[in-house]
């Protein structure tokens, strides 16, 4: 059997249009998909069963009702709960996952904290100027990737929205549009753009700052060089920048992760508006798991807010206070549910330290580095591949998941919702 | 010879192809290893694949080293994964992200060896 136009459920590019061959219920091959997507597709190795770890500190396999049951319990004792993760699921468990925040009176974050959380930060101060991929790829003459490598994390994303396609009003596609990358690596993205400016570590705030000033009339301010980029070299990217009919900004964890974080993304905001008294320019941040978006949408409708601390009896939202490393740096959290992410992996180690000291509960479908820190594990069907739901695309379309093959695995929903039904009091809405 | 550095993490295509499967040799070799430019590969007197070092004042740990030509002298770039955050820095600076780029460290030569996933992992459980 073959399943036409089957959305891809690994990045936050969501592609819509690939092939799936299933056989005996078996995926045995993917077109047009990435190396990214098609592993995913076809295959790694599950958690088969759900797991308890035992007093010799080893994990053994258990029932479901055991393991939901031991998970429960350590949620309905914990004073200060951290729920994390919900990039890799759907936005139907990310609303149980918050409903369950709320009766417990927990903080529930996302993995936004460790990746586009900063980007959150900037669009709070200055609003985000942006368009759909579609808009991008019919329109977009002049594309900008600053602090992001789509060749390796969003292996399509040129080839569907961004660079290669011709769209409605570019019929040459590549040879419409110019790519300029900004980067601290010469990365494979660099090597095929048209210009590459390679800044020193730490230097986009000046360098953004600096685009501002020659873009609005001060390029006199601006010294000769600038983050180890030429003065000339600025003028030139800014004369692009003005001359383009529709520019496109699209940045990573290069202006996320580096020093000035979530001012960087404040400042190519800013940038953005800016060359918007001059011409079109649009802004769009390079989302990493494929529904990291989606949460972000589902904790704002939800909660008001992004990320959110329900243990006040009302929602609060304050990053570096609340976020998930600054809980785990104070000691705060005394129990954790972590669902389809990877937190052992992603965090510094310094707060995996803390998180291994009190009980955690892993709801995922793959073993990984918190498996080994877990102390229950309650594996679950992969969402866009066993089990259907709704993902948001990195520019904020939603599309609904198909099921493609039938699992015994059920899903991440399926167990929010034994977990709710189990610490609910009378009177918590459910 | 010890060579300072400016460590950045980030993602990579290997990387991300295993984030699905870290228990396996592919997410080893894809994560336990920092990239550098000949000319530091040179002062530390290595050969790709040779076993190094990092140190910086939040932790240390040993990778395999290999060349990166488009990395700057003095920047060493390290995929996300635990053997990087062995080294980050955890402060968020108040807005909930660590500093996973920017961190200033050392690398060395070194025989040891890096620590594969679970052993590594079993360190966080002590």
């Amino acid at each position: 059997m073959e399943i036409t136009d089957a959305i891809c459920s690994f990045c936050g590019s969501l592609c819509d249009d690939l092939t799936v061959k299933v056989e005996d219920n078996k995926i045995v091959d993917v077109r047009r998909a990435c190396r990214l997507g098609a592993g995913k597709m076809l295959g790694h190795e599950r958690i088969n069963s759900p797991m308890i770890r035992n007093e010799a500190g080893k994990l053994e396999e258990v029932s479901s009702d055991s393991a939901i049951d031991r998970a429960s319990q350590i949620l309905l004792h914990a004073k200060r709960p951290l729920l994390y993760g919900w990039a890799s699921t759907s936005c139907e468990a990310q609303s149980k996952g918050i409903l369950l925040g709320e009766i417990l009176g927990a903080v529930v974050d996302s993995t936004a904290s460790v990746c586009h959380g900063p980007t959150t930060l900037g669009v709070q101060e200055k609003g985000l100027p942006t368009a759909s991929l579609g808009q991008i790829k019919n329109r977009a003459d002049l594309i900008i990737f600053w602090g992001c490598n789509p060749i390796h994390a969003h292996p399509r994303h040129m080839s569907r929205y961004s660079g290669y396609l011709p769209g409605f009003f570019l019929d040459r596609g590549r040879q419409n549009r110019k790519f300029v990358t900004v980067d601290v690596r010469m990365t494979e993205t660099a090597a095929i753009s048209d210009e590459f400016l390679q800044i020193e570590q730490g230097s986009d705030y000046v360098v953004l700052s600096s685009l501002r000033a020659i873009i609005n009339g001060k390029g006199d301010l601006v010294p000769d060089v600038v983050g180890g980029v030429s003065k000339e070299e600025l003028m030139h990217l800014s004369d692009m920048m003005r001359s383009c009919r529709f520019g496109a900004f699209f940045f990573g964890m290069g202006l996320t992760q580096s020093k000035a974080k979530y001012k960087n993304i404040d400042c190519a905001l800013s940038l953005t508006n800016d060359l918007n008294t001059r011409t079109k320019f649009v802004i769009t941040p390079l989302r990493g798991h494929y529904n990291v978006t989606g949460f972000g949408q589902v904790c704002s409708w939800q909660t008001g807010f992004p990320a959110v601390d329900l243990s006040r009896g009302a929602p609060y939202y304050n990053p570096g206070e609340m976020s998930a490393n600054d809980l785990l740096m104070r000691d705060e959290v005394d129990a954790s549910l972590v669902v389809a992410s990877d937190p052992a992996a992603h965090f510094p180690n310094a707060s995996v330290r803390n998180l291994a000291k009190s009980p955690l509960i892993q709801i995922d479908p793959y073993a990984n580095a918190t498996t080994e820190i877990a102390d229950v594990v309650i594996p679950t069907a992969i969402v866009g591949v066993e089990t259907e739901g709704t993902a948001y695309r990195m520019d904020g379309l939603s599309l609904r998941l198909r099921k493609l093959v039938d699992s015994d695995y059920p899903s991440d929903e399926e167990i929010l919702d034994k977990i709710i039904k189990k610490v609910s009091r009378n009177g918590d809405v459910c | 010879m010890k060579c300072d550095v400016n460590i950045i993490t980030g993602r990579t295509i290997d990387q991300g192809a295993n984030i699905d499967n870290k228990l396996s040799s592919d997410y080893f070799n894809a994560c336990a290893r920092c990239e550098i430019g000949a000319e530091d590969l040179e002062t530390l007197g290595l050969l790709e694949g040779s076993h190094v070092k990092v140190s910086t004042k939040f932790g240390s740990v040993v990778v395999s080293v290999a060349l990166c030509d488009g990395n700057m002298r003095g920047v060493a770039f390290i995929p996300m994964g635990p053997w990087a955050n062995a080294v980050v820095n955890p402060d968020t600076h108040g807005c909930g992200m660590p500093g996973f780029k920017g961190v200033l460290g050392s690398l060395e030569p070194t025989d040891e060896k890096p620590l594969d996933l679970k052993a590594f992992m079993s360190l966080c459980r002590e």
